[in-house]
Formats: structure tokens, sequence, C-alpha cells
């Protein structure tokens, strides 16, 4: 989870990760952004996250975001 | 068929009576036979291709639906035997399958796009670059093909990723690649969400209906009373560019946003109104694009079941591909963090602009209009942190005055890019826009010129007060959310206002003998 | 829904009409000063009297005609339904319509119409059928007219097709909004000027002299209509000399005439027993005959009528002679009026290429 935390602060460092889940929604984060944490998190976490997870659910939150992540691990 | 033609009022009439009078379980089947009655209307020859388009992505499904099914059976049948590395193995055998069906349909279904539409482009250009004399074939392009093969092949993709369960019945996704009202310009519709209301019994509702009914009114408004009436002028204004250079390009400009918003939104409030006064639910594909800050907000308003086709069906799955990820690792490596970790994304942009650009036209201008638009983007990315710290430093975000000024910024930006939509040609387009800043003759504005363009007074009145009325809806939208449904609890405005709209179209709309019947700006799609 | 809302929708959509119908009022031509062909076809609907002959064609009818005359003279009672360019089967239709409301002894059509095959312009269209009550007469003379670009609804709701004249109402469109003044004489425009017959340019010589097939099937549909009502067709070919009516039309034209039975006369060879003198009696050079041609043309034909057909002399049927002399009366005032113009500026102001020039003044 630290890793990911790493990548989003990278990314947008003014944004509360802890709390906000409307990251998509409000347009906090947009494709280019998401493009980019799929490939820093491919590159620092070794898990391939397919297009058909890009969806609003998995991305609004850093929480469903390592949700998603954990379940891509474990499959 | 033309939305603005008496036999289409005539054809959605009936159909609505026919609608509501047969059982409810009739209802989606009459909108199939409804669908092919106008698709026949435009052109007979036209209903083959999107027969085969159909067909074929019904066929697929099911293929796919078989080894979905076949899986799962298996797996339940075995559940103590097989072990996690076999289930692993079997899934991606399976995926594999499914892969291949994919791809058939998709070179099909493509296919017919690319060759239809894209041929005599190809031969112009070889022609061009090699000097040879092949000869064009002047295929016949199926209306509306641009968007029912998108659509459907987003079905297909969907089936294939899991996210929606491919539809056995071969007429109920008939209906959804060809259902009438989406064909003329989209919006192109997911299979996910259009299959929840499509095929469902739907009960008259007065409050539905009327809802469907005043969005149809409205878009009618926009398209006979704005639009037709300005396309004159727009036309005029990018046909003879030897007189129509300097100021007379800024008018163009804005004439053609104008023009271009009221003949689009106003062609999909019809195509939603209609679907909405048969009780189905289409997304939105507008929202209040003019109001957007910037570029990206700007893509994230207009056009926007284009706009996430191309996102979930191009950018996406292009830069999550293993291949772009090993690119992504590779050009980190070599060329140095800052410049690796933007290599794959641009690279995904641009052919997402690229063939966004194709997909508008098979021309070169529509090309270059998409790759515009990918450079903007670009510079506006790669501006961001210098104008965060700028604006960290002067604090005008979040000021209305600011707000206004990104606001006009953009519809000036965005306007100037569609000016390759005008002038049908590169250089021209340059060489146009060039002369807007060297021969920019302020006394255009008040010599009368403007009286010249097959605009009179009177109809620059109209489009004034027309432009008001829907900058004060637009308005009240953007503060206080959708104005229909607020409207119609307040019956004496609601139907007063559906009585003034009609009156208005009928009065002043733009048609009849002396206006030129114009065609919807994405018909040929 | 409640009866609130029902009543607001009900409320609305008898609003809506009523407004659009106002509208239309408003924004149709009124056809009352300079061009009134327009007018024309309605007008016929206001005459009180009976008809025992009815006109049916062009310009070479209800400019070359005075019923005026006819009456005051033979006691003839008589009406043109004419307009510009009327096509042949409009006549058919125009006489079809006639027929609802009386059945004529006789009909008269003239026959340069003829010549024209198919339907010509939309502005003469119009002119000729807007006027028309809607019936099925009114039908079909749309089906049979509609050039490429019309459409039945745009004349079956005017509105349709005149809304754009919004910006361009004028005064007349507000003063003639509920009526109309009569711009005819039963039917008969009037012109006194005068403006001698000048050399017409030699005909042209044509590939194909024979009249189309569809024109020459609506005057079989315009005989059969006749010969079903027990009225006499009577064919003319007005004293006119342009556009040139070939000899070769007026064979085929004698030629149908003897194969139905009919009387057709071709009045040009009769210029001189009329009396006719083409340096006064034209208005423009020889393509209309002015108010003095006629009525000589009038004097002549009503011999020809009066001596075959058995026709009532209504100056002594008081009722219709009552409505006579009011006809009569406004056709000497109009007269009287011309004149005085003719005296005062050497040409007409209130009438013809002045007036549709120069507007009122």
């Amino acid at each position: 989870m630290e890793e990911l935390m790493d990548i989003l602060t990278e990314l947008h460092p003014d944004v509360d990760y802890d709390t906000c889940t409307t990251l998509v929604d409000d347009r906090i984060i947009d494709s280019f952004d998401i493009i980019s944490i799929i490939s820093e998190v491919a590159a620092r976490l070794d898990v391939q996250i397919p297009a058909e997870e890009i969806i609003p659910e998995n991305f609004n939150s850093a929480k469903s975001l390592w949700e998603l992540i954990e379940r891509l691990e474990n499959e | 068929m033309l939305f603005t033609s008496y036999g289409f009022i005539a054809f959605i009439a009936i159909l609505f009576v026919v609608y509501y009078i047969v059982p409810k379980k009739w209802q989606w089947p009459l909108l199939l036979m409804a669908s092919g009655v106008f698709y026949w209307i435009a052109d007979p020859r036209y209903l083959i291709f999107i027969f085969v388009t159909s067909l074929s992505a019904w066929g697929c499904g099911v293929l796919m639906a078989r080894i979905n099914d076949g899986q799962a059976l298996y797996l339940k049948e075995h559940a103590d035997t097989v072990t996690k590395d076999e289930k692993k193995a079997l899934k991606a055998k399976n995926k594999k399958r499914k892969w291949h069906i994919l791809l058939a349909c998709l070179i099909l279904n493509i296919g017919i796009l690319a060759v239809t539409k894209y041929t005599d482009f190809v031969i112009d250009n070889i022609n061009n670059a090699f000097h040879s004399g092949l000869h064009k074939v002047d295929l016949i392009i199926p209306m509306g093909i641009s968007f029912y093969t998108f659509q459907t092949m987003s079905y297909i993709i969907d089936a294939y990723r899991g996210t929606v369960t491919p539809e056995r019945n071969p007429f109920k996704l008939a209906l959804f690649t060809s259902f009438f009202p989406q064909l003329v310009q989209g919006p192109i519709n997911r299979y996910g969400d259009l299959s929840k209301t499509l095929y469902e019994p739907h009960r008259f509702s007065e409050k539905v209906f009327s809802m469907g009914l005043m969005r149809i009114l409205w878009g009618y408004f926009k398209k006979v009373v704005v639009a037709d009436r300005m396309i004159t002028a727009v036309t005029m204004l990018v046909s003879d560019t030897d007189t129509y250079t300097g100021a007379y390009v800024f008018v163009a400009m804005f004439f053609y946003a104008f023009e271009l918003y009221c003949d689009f939104t106003g062609g999909i409030d019809i195509t939603i109104g209609i679907a909405q006064a048969l009780g189905i639910t289409m997304k939105e594909n507008f929202n209040l694009p003019y109001f957007s800050k910037d570029i990206k907000e700007y893509w994230n308003r207009w056009h926007i079941s284009m706009g996430s086709w191309f996102t979930d069906y191009i950018f996406y799955p292009l830069s999550v591909s293993p291949r772009m990820l090993k690119l992504s690792k590779w050009s980190r490596e070599h060329l140095g963090k800052v410049i690796g970790k933007r290599v794959t994304v641009y690279l995904a942009a641009f052919i997402v602009w690229f063939t966004t650009g194709l997909w508008h036209g098979a021309a070169w201008n529509f090309i270059v209009w998409g790759l515009m638009n990918f450079v903007v983007i670009m510079i506006s990315q790669e501006l961001a942190p210098l104008y965060s710290k700028f604006h960290k430093k002067f604090g005008f975000k979040g000021k209305s005055w600011y707000t206004v000024f990104e606001i006009i910024r953009t519809i000036f930006l965005m306007s100037l890019i569609r000016m390759f939509d005008c002038y049908r040609n590169v250089p021209m387009t340059f060489k146009m826009v060039g002369t807007m800043f060297t021969r920019f003759r302020l006394k255009i504005f008040t010599d009368g010129s403007l009286l010249k363009l097959g605009l009179t007074k009177y109809d620059y009145i109209v489009l004034a007060v027309a432009l008001i009325v829907i900058l004060s809806v637009s308005i009240f939208k953007y503060n206080r959310g959708e104005v229909r449904t607020k409207l119609y609890e307040k019956p004496w405005l609601w139907y007063g206002a559906m009585s003034a709209l009609f009156i208005v179209i009928i009065v002043f709309g733009a048609y009849g003998i002396g206006y030129d019947s114009t065609q919807f700006i994405y018909n040929q799609f | 829904m409640t009866k609130k809302r029902a009543f607001i929708i009900v409320f609305y959509l008898v609003l809506t009409v009523a407004v659009l119908w106002f509208v239309q009022r408003l924004v149709m031509p009124k056809y009352q000063y300079g061009i009134v062909e327009g007018a024309m076809a309605a007008e016929y609907y206001e005459a009180d009297e009976p008809h025992e002959v009815i006109f049916v064609g062009d310009c070479e009818v209800y400019e070359a005609i005075s019923p005026v005359t006819l009456y005051e003279e033979y006691g003839i009672s008589s009406y043109i339904r004419g307009s510009a360019q009327q096509l042949v089967w409009q006549s058919y239709y125009l006489l079809e319509d006639a027929l609802r409301y009386e059945t004529p002894k006789v009909v008269v059509f003239n026959v340069l119409a003829l010549k024209y095959d198919e339907p010509q312009s939309e502005t003469y269209n119009r002119m000729t059928i807007d006027g028309m009550r809607l019936s099925p007469s009114k039908i079909g003379i749309i089906e049979e007219s509609m050039t490429p670009d019309e459409k039945m609804i745009e004349y079956i709701f005017p509105i349709l097709r005149y809304h754009s004249r919004w910006s361009e109402l004028d005064q007349d469109d507000w003063d003639y909004l509920w009526d109309r003044d009569r711009v005819t004489h039963n039917g008969y425009y009037m012109r006194v000027d005068i403006k001698p017959e000048a050399e017409f340019p030699e005909p042209p010589l044509l590939t194909d002299y024979s009249l189309g097939d569809n024109a020459m099937y609506w005057l079989g549909r315009m005989a059969d209509l006749c010969a079903e009502n027990d009225i006499e067709l009577v064919l003319i070919k007005s004293p006119i000399k342009f556009p040139f009516w070939y000899d070769q039309w007026d064979q085929q034209v004698s030629a149908f005439a003897r194969s139905r039975g009919l009387t057709y006369i071709n009045f040009i060879d009769a210029r001189d027993d009329m009396g006719l003198d083409m340096t006064r009696d034209t208005y423009d050079a020889g393509l209309h005959l002015n108010l003095t041609g006629a009525e000589k043309f009038a004097r002549y034909l009503g011999a020809i009528l009066d001596e075959s057909y058995d026709l009532t002399d209504y100056r002594e049927v008081p009722e219709v002679a009552a409505e006579w002399e009011d006809i009569c009366e406004a056709y000497h005032a109009m007269a009287a009026a011309q004149y005085q113009e003719l005296i005062e500026y050497g040409y007409l102001r209130n009438w013809g290429s002045a007036a549709v020039e120069m507007g009122r003044p």
C-alpha cells in the first residue's frame, strides 16, 4: 500500500488520497494519470492491470485501487 | 431520412402511437422493424452491410458464450479434481480462443468500414505519392457505418472482456446495432447501458413521453432555427477563400462554433428525445462543452460517447498492453525517467488522435484536425506544472473573471482547430488562419459586410435571441442542474414552453423553399 | 395525470393551433396590389349570382373577355376562372371545383395551355392554387401541379411555405388579414392603358410539333367532365399572336374537337371581324388585350354563344340583375379611375408594372 501511495503522491502531491473517493468522477486524475499509474504499478509492483479493469469504481479511491491490485495478485 | 423532413416527423409520430398501442412484448420488435424501414427508405443497398455487422457480432458473441458456458460447466463438474494450474491453463486457452473469435469479428467489420469509407482516400494518396493513375472506386458508404460499426464492436469487445453477457437473441442484437435514432450521428451507445431499457416493456407515461417530446422540440429548435439558418453564411465564408480572409475568418470561426454546436447537440437532443419518449434511456453525449476551461475538460464534455469509446477501446488497451509496457520500461532505462515515462503515453495519445481524426473523415484535413488536438493536449499537459506554480503564486484559479477567461480561451482554441473541418484542405486552412493575423479589417463589423453573407438583420435578431435563450438555459443547467425535471412540475410553464418552441420552430425555422435543405454534418459517417 | 394537467395540455393545444392559424393568415400573400392573380381563385366563391357560362384558362382568357359586356349586351351571366399561366389540368380542377357550387350550360377553354405538358413554376402554382377551398379538387390540382421541390403538406398548411415572410410583412398583410377587396370583375382583369402591338420575332422551329400526351389527356378529362354534366365545352384560341400558336397545334386541336363533337374556334383569324385594332386594343404591345379589346372580343364571342346556345337573358331576372348591377357599377367605376390616372400620370400608377415597382403611394 505504501508503494501505491508513493506512486499517487508523485503524480498529484496536493491530493488527500486517504479520504478522497471521487478521484475519477471529479477529474482529479485523468486518463493520462491513469496510464501513468498503471505503468508505475507494473514497473514497481509487478502487477498488470488489464484494460477492462479501468473503470471509475476501481480508480475512484486509493483504497479501491489497492483492492484491485491485491485481487489481481491473487488470481 | 433527414431529421428535418416532414417524412421523418410523420414517421416518428406514427411510431409513437403504434408503439404504445401494441402489446408490450411487441415493442422492441416493432422498433427493429421501424429501424429496418428507416434504413430501407434511406437506401435499400445499405441493408446488407448493417445486416452482416449485426449477424457477425451476434454469432461471435454466441460462440464466446458457448466457450464461457463450457468452461463454467467443466470447472463445476471437476471442482474437486482440477488443480490451480490446470484451471489457469484452461482459462488461458479459452481466452485465446475467444481472442481469435474477437479478432475475426473486428477484422471483418472494421474491414468493411475501412474499405467502403477509405479506399478512395488510400488510392488518392498512392496516386499522389507514386504518380500512378489508379481509378477511384466510389463505393457507397452505408449511412451511419462509422457509428454502428464502433457501437457493435464495443459490444463484442465487452463480450470478450466479460463485462457484458453475450446476447443470445439475434434480433435483439440487430436492434442494438440498427436502432434508428442513433444511426444519423450517434451517440455511440454501450450494450451494457442501452440493453437495460431497450428491450423492456414500456407502459405509456405522460411524464416520460412529455420529457422526451420537450427534448425533441428543443433539438429541433437548435437545429432548424439556428443551425440551418447559419449554414448559408458559414458555407459562403468558407467556400470563397479569396474574398473572405482576415476578419471574416474570425467571423467564420465563431459562426461555425455556434452552428456546429446547435446542429450536433440539436440532433443528439432529437435522438435522445425520441428514445426517451419510447421509454429508452441513452447516455448523454454533451455536457455544456463550451463551458470548458481547458481542452481536456472540453473532450470530456463534447461528443462524450466518441471520446470514451476511443479511451476505453484504444487508449487504455494500447497503453496497458504488454508491448507498450515493455516499451515504457525500455524508454525509462534508455531515455531517462523524464522522457521515458512520457513516451508510451504520448505515443498512445498520438495514435488515438490520429484515428479519431481519421474516423471523422477520409481526408487529410480531418487527420490534421485530430493531430492538432493531440498537440494542444500535449502542450497543455507539459505546461501543467508551470500553470500550477503560476496559480500558487498569483491565486487566480477559481476567481470568476479568470474562469471566464479560461472559457473564452478554450472556445477560441477549439474553434480555431475546428477550422480544419471547414476549409477542407490543410494548406488552405493554415493560410486562411494566417490572414486572420495579417489582414484583419475591423471595418467589416460596421460597414454592413456582415449583411451580405445570406443573413438579413432579421436573421441576426433571431440568432441573437436564440443565443440568449440557449445561453440562459445552459447557465441554469450549469448552476442548478437539469432544467427539464424542475420545469415539468410547473405545468403552465412546461406546456407553455412546448407550445412556444413549436410555434417558434414553425414560424422562424430556416426550412422550406428558399432555404437549402441541409445535411447533418455527421450524416455521411 | 391530474385533471389540471389535462386541462392545461388541451389549453395549450388549442392556443398553439390558434396562434399558428393566425400567423398563417398573416403571412399568406394578399395579392391586393400590383400582382393580383393570386387573389383570383378565391374571388369566385364570393360571387352570389349563377353563371351559365364559365371561362377557364390563362391570361388569354382573363384579360381578353369582359363578362360585363356579355351581360350588358346579351344578358349572359358568366365568370372567368383563370390565373397566370393556368395549366390545362389546373383549368380542369378549377372547373371541377366550380361544379361543386353550380352547373353552367357552357364552358369555354382557351387552348394555349396545351403547349405545357408538365408543371412549370412554383410561383404560378401558388397563385393559382392557394385561393382554392380545400376539396378533392384541390388535392388533385396540387398533386398534378407540384414541381419537384414542392410538397403537398405545404399546400395544406401554407404557413410551412410562407412562414419566412414574417420578416417581410407589409401594411397590406395587416389590412387584408380578414377581408380582401375584389381585384377582378367576375374574373376579368382590367387594364385601360395602351401600347400598340409590335413586330413579333419569327416563331422558332420545333423538333416536335405534337402537343404533349399529358396535356391532351387532361383536355380529354375536361371533355368527359362536361359530357357527364351535360355541359357544352367550347374550345377557343384567343386572338393573341404571342406566344405563337403553331398550325400543327391548331390542327391537332381541331382533330380532337371533331373526334369529340366539340366546337373549336381560332379567333386569331377573326381579329378583323371583331374590329380589333391592335394599335389601341392592347396595353403591352400585343401580349394581352386591354379593356377596349376585351369588350370587342366579348361582344363578338357573345354573339356566337347567344346564337348557338339557349342562354338565359338575366337582364330579365330581377335577383340576378340586381347582382349584376353592382358588378357593372364597380366595373365602370374602376374604368373611370384608371382612365383618370392615364390623364393624370400618362400611365397607370396603381395597376400593373408601376404598382409592382413602386408599391402603394
